[in-house]
Parts: C-alpha cells; sequence; structure tokens
C-alpha cells in the first residue's frame, strides 16, 4: 500500500510517515512534483503559515490537481486543510481553490492558537470518520479556521470561540484540521480509515 | 470544548546511551527513574496528552542522544512531543524537529538572544515555539518589577538563567508577556520554589502569568498529587498541568489522575 507524503520543504513530516507505518500503509516522502505518480492515496501535511505553505506548494500544484481529477483519494492535514480553500487572513497568498470559501483568524474570545485536545460534531457520515464519535478528541494546534461556502463538506465540526470546520469530505477529497498523527489511537483510526479507502 | 492537559516531564540526563529519567527537587538532589523512550510510551498508554522531555544535562556532546530518545520515543507514541534543554541556535532547533520533535522549548537561550523565539516561530509557527520561565519568588514590592499578591506579602518573580544556576534580575511575569510579543505559541512556567516538593503548583504565579498573556500557559513545579492539579485549573487560568514526581514514581496514573478530575467537573481527554 503506498502513500505519498507531500514533502515541499515545510515542518517535519517524521510523525506522519511513523503514524502511517504504524498501521501498516507504505508512506513514501514525495519532494519532486515528477515523482508524484501511481500512489493510491496521498497526504497534503502543512505546518507554520498559510503563505509560506502555499509558496512551497504551488509547484505541486498542477501534479496535485492531476491525482484530485483521476480519482486519487487525497487528504489534507492542518494547513494542508486550509490551502484547499481560496485565500487566508494570514496571507495574500492564493490558495489552491478546491473548494469555495475562505480561512479566517480565529476569535479574540478565546487563546490563540488552539492549543490541544477538542472533541468533534460530526456532521455528515464519510470514510475517514468510520467509527469516530463525538466523544473522542482530536490534538489542534491552529490560529485559523477554515469557512467552506458550501456546507455540504462539512464532515464534522469543533467548537471553539465559535463552531470550526474540523473535518470536510467531498468525493476522493479529505481534510482535517487536527492532526490525525498527533490524536493517539484514535487519530491513527481515521489514518487507518483514510488508507483503506485508498485502497479499494 | 478544549479540554484541559496532563504532561508528564521527562528530565533526560543523556550520559548513558539511551538516557535515564532523573527527578530532582527545586532542582537539585537527583533520583532515578526510567529510560526515557520507555517512561514515555508508558504515559502515552495511560492518556498522557503531551511528552515533554528536557535535556538537564545540556551539552552539546551528548545532542545525538537526544536524538535517539526522540526518534525512538516518536516511534511509538502518538502525541505531540516538545524537547527541551541546551538549545541554542536555530541549528539545534533545526535537528530537534528533524528528530520527530513537534515543538522546542528555549528558556536560558531566549533570554540571553530573545530574536530565537521570533526565528523559530517564523520557520515553523508559533505553535512550536514553547517559552520555559524557571521563576523563583522574591519577596518584597520588587522596584518595578511586577507585583504579585502571595500568602507572603507583595513578591515577584525571577528568572533563572541555567536551570537555576544563575539569575540577572529578569521580571518572569514581564518576560512571559515579552515571549509573547515575540512570537511563543505557549509559556511552560515552571515554579522553582515548589518544583519537586509535591508541595502543589504557585497559584500567585500562575494566575499572574494567566491573567496577562493570551497564549496557553502549563503550569509546573510542585505537583504532589491530583488535588493540585484540580486546584490549578480551577483557581487559575492553566491551560495545561505539567508533572514528573508522582507519575514517575507511581504515586499516581496518568488516567488516574484525570479521572479524579473529570468527577469534580475539570473538561480532560478520557
Amino acid at each position: 500500500m503506498t502513500i505519498a507524503v507531500v514533502d515541499y520543504g515545510v515542518g517535519n513530516l517524521f510523525s506522519i510517515k511513523n503514524a502511517l507505518e504504524r498501521i501498516g500503509a507504505r508512506p513514501t516522502l514525495i519532494t519532486e512534483p515528477e515523482s508524484l505518480t501511481a500512489f493510491e492515496g496521498v497526504v497534503v501535511p502543512g505546518v507554520g503559515s498559510f503563505g509560506g505553505c502555499m509558496r512551497q506548494l504551488s509547484r505541486f500544484e498542477g501534479v496535485l490537481r492531476r491525482a484530485l481529477d483521476e480519482g486519487t483519494p487525497i487528504l489534507g492535514i492542518c494547513v494542508g486543510m486550509q490551502v484547499l480553500f481560496d485565500g487566508s487572513e494570514e496571507s495574500p497568498e492564493e490558495g489552491l481553490g478546491w473548494i469555495s470559501g475562505d480561512v479566517i483568524r480565529l476569535p479574540d474570545s478565546v487563546l490563540v492558537p488552539q492549543m490541544g485536545w477538542n472533541t468533534l460534531s460530526i456532521k455528515k457520515e464519510t470514510e475517514i470518520l468510520e467509527g469516530i464519535s463525538d466523544e473522542d478528541f482530536f490534538y489542534f494546534v491552529h490560529s485559523y479556521a477554515c469557512v467552506p461556502e458550501d456546507r455540504s463538506v462539512l464532515a464534522a465540526t469543533t467548537e471553539y470561540g465559535l463552531e470550526i470546520a474540523a473535518a470536510v469530505s467531498r468525493d476522493n477529497l479529505f481534510a482535517v484540521q487536527f492532526h490525525p498523527e498527533k490524536s493517539g489511537v484514535e487519530g491513527l483510526n481515521i489514518l487507518e480509515n483514510f488508507v483503506r479507502f485508498a485502497r479499494c | 470544548m478544549l479540554a484541559r492537559r496532563i504532561i508528564p516531564c521527562l528530565d533526560c540526563d543523556l550520559a548513558v546511551p539511551l538516557g535515564r529519567v532523573v527527578k530532582g527537587i527545586e532542582f537539585k538532589q537527583i533520583r532515578y527513574a526510567g529510560v526515557p523512550w520507555e517512561l514515555a510510551t508508558r504515559y502515552y498508554e495511560e492518556g498522557a496528552d503531551e511528552i515533554v522531555f528536557l535535556d538537564i544535562t545540556a551539552s552539546s556532546d551528548r545532542r545525538e542522544t537526544m536524538f535517539n530518545v526522540i526518534r525512538a520515543t516518536a516511534k511509538n507514541v502518538f502525541i505531540p512531543l516538545a524537547v527541551g534543554g541546551g538549545i541554542k541556535s536555530l541549528d539545534d532547533v533545526r535537528s530537534v524537529f528533524k528528530a520527530g520533535a513537534d515543538k522546542v522549548t528555549v528558556n536560558t537561550t531566549a533570554l540571553k538572544r530573545p530574536g530565537i523565539i521570533s526565528e523559530i516561530a517564523e520557520e515553523y509557527g508559533s505553535q512550536a515555539c514553547v517559552v520555559a520561565i524557571d521563576a523563583k519568588r522574591r519577596d518584597g514590592p520588587g522596584d518595578g518589577r511586577i507585583s504579585v499578591p502571595t500568602p507572603k506579602g507583595e513578591s515577584w518573580f525571577e528568572c533563572s538563567f541555567y536551570g537555576g544556576r544563575e539569575f540577572a534580575g529578569v521580571d518572569a511575569v514581564a518576560w512571559a508577556m515579552e515571549a509573547e510579543e515575540l512570537g511563543a505559541g505557549e509559556i511552560l512556567l515552571t515554579s522553582m520554589d515548589r518544583d519537586g516538593t509535591y508541595d502543589g503548583f504557585d497559584l500567585p504565579l500562575t494566575g499572574a502569568v494567566c491573567e496577562r498573556v493570551r497564549i496557553p500557559v502549563i503550569a509546573s513545579g510542585g505537583c504532589g498529587n491530583a488535588e493540585h492539579i484540580f486546584e490549578v485549573f480551577s483557581k487559575t487560568g492553566a491551560s495545561a498541568a505539567l508533572a514528573a514526581s508522582i507519575f514517575h514514581y507511581g504515586e499516581w496514573g496518568v488516567h488516574e489522575v484525570k479521572r479524579y478530575l473529570s468527577d469534580r467537573g475539570i473538561h480532560v481527554r478520557l
């Protein structure tokens, strides 16, 4: 089972690689766009700022778009979820725009970043949330939150100052604001769901 | 709703190949507790929300040992790992992340060169930059420093450098505020007076910092039982509580602490 992890030069991919290995997948770190071919699934991680990620990720935009159109399951994580949207209050760079909507700053009424474990409110059935319940906690670290225009993409939300998109899905495109690779057993379950879906 | 976090802290002596966890009292009287990655794995399985490794030897020739500790831990532990102690440069920061850490904690280096906070925040994001402050209570009004009411009257808190070995008159509460301005994502606030004593967290200190910053504060130093954690969560805005001795020496399990807190209305991840 080969899963590509897009290594576009931001942050440490050690955790996501370790977590995928733990659930029996064979992750490959992809550093060049031309290497992103014939994978059963693609993980787009992301840490740091929206603009920083987009600047580095832009050279992968074409191959990722092709993978998406060909039906390859794609999973965005944290800023890797935010870049799927049109743009962010954090940076002037444009996002990939695969999901309509913007990324906004968390409100001043709460400590920013949201850092820690929060529960989900599941909005629809989707492959990656199979077996996950509203009582399970996931590890969030973020200062900005995605606001999809079309709420039908919302798979789960979490409450932090306002209702935040925690997971979105549309066909073969999935994304989570939290870090499944840092969310204990339940996080590993989500990665396992993704890998299982990618295998079908 | 966001849960309050319980963070076991592993002070690591790296003089042996895989390191060893030790714990002192008020930064002295060191006692052996176990092998770092084994203890970390146990705490993960018991429900710890995060793990902190502090290299108390902090010597550059033992850096490789710390990387081995992080790597061995990251293979088994799927919660955030923060690593600190002896981080002197952005290069040190990079290699700690490369070994598998999710956050770094900086202390003396940040006091001496505050710019490193912004550099870490820019490269890895604020969330990856924890500023650790070791604070020592000084009685009296403190002459222009932020005065904190304590049971012993008006006090101020002084930052220590080099794990308690040096002081330079820096106001710990003001430093926490400055660290936030510079881009710190979190403050790890240790009371040197309480560390290892089992007397409970320093509530006036913790409260004073929580009231003045808008980033999460991890209360540390003095945890002797679950009641102390209940106290710091119910009386201050601390987002997390860090403890070492009570977990290392088997007095309390992580799950047991969380059950205790949950029964008393504190929102924790169970």
